[in-house]
């Protein structure tokens, strides 16, 4: 099973290289269980939007 | 808007100095490079067509030019700077021994409102800029140049698993950085 300092680098990868199917079945396992980490997914989500928007808010 | 006056570059120029300070850190480096892009730009203003903005445009130009000189001081020596203890020191603090969070994110209200409001992007800033240089700048290569990883890896001469780690450590500090001093989670 996987913890969610584990699960956090996972989902940070996801971000960053293709993720396999088992990784993928092991981060949607622990996101039912974990409120922490499914605010954390969205949020990472978020981070990926504001920074990509940042070159026409400067 | 296909005739691109000179004046007018000039007028975004605080704009691309930002842009490049967030990248190099550097006012002088950050002078250096915008001026390079102006004088790219105006040389090929004739090259430049209504079908993007002239921000958008400089944008571009500036990007190539800030990849051009990271790549010259990749050379240089003094640029593999060690990475520092402070965010390993940061990843402790956030989980606990067993993994689980010390303190689970608690939810954001209304992240979306957030990108329309001039100070977010302000805390945005500062919060890019409290990371260690390294990991900013990985960071931002990935985040606003859109590169790989596998090019960033080679920019900056590491392997992909390390770049994954600093991505990772870069997205858990700003995460943490914003929660604290923009969504008000603060504890």
């Amino acid at each position: 099973m996987l913890d969610c300092k584990h699960n956090t680098e996972l989902l940070s990868q996801s971000y960053d290289r293709p993720i396999t199917l088992r990784e993928r079945i092991a981060m949607r396992m622990h996101l039912l269980m974990c409120r922490g980490c499914r605010n954390f997914e969205k949020q990472l989500a978020f981070l990926r939007k504001a920074a990509r928007e940042l070159p026409r808010k400067l | 808007m296909s005739d691109i006056d000179p004046e007018a570059l000039q007028a975004h120029r605080s704009h691309l100095i930002r842009y490049a300070m967030l990248q190099l850190r550097d006012p002088n480096l950050a002078e250096d490079v915008v001026q390079e892009t102006l004088v790219a730009a105006i040389e090929s203003r004739a090259k430049f067509a209504a079908q993007s903005s002239p921000r958008t445009w400089l944008v571009g130009i500036l990007k190539h030019k800030i990849i051009d000189l990271l790549r010259k001081r990749a050379r240089e020596p003094q640029l593999n700077v060690a990475e520092g203890e402070d965010e390993n020191e940061l990843v402790d603090a956030l989980f606990k021994e067993n993994g689980h969070w010390a303190d689970p994110p608690q939810s954001w209200n209304a992240p979306e409102q957030s990108l329309e409001n001039a100070h977010f992007w302000k805390i945005f800033e500062q919060c890019n800029q409290r990371m260690p240089l390294n990991t900013a700048r990985a960071f931002m290569m990935r985040e606003f140049m859109d590169m790989t990883t596998d090019e960033i890896c080679q920019e900056l001469g590491i392997s992909s698993t390390n770049c994954w780690v600093i991505l990772h450590r870069a997205r858990l500090a700003l995460r943490e950085c914003l929660d604290m001093n923009w969504f008000g989670n603060a504890r």
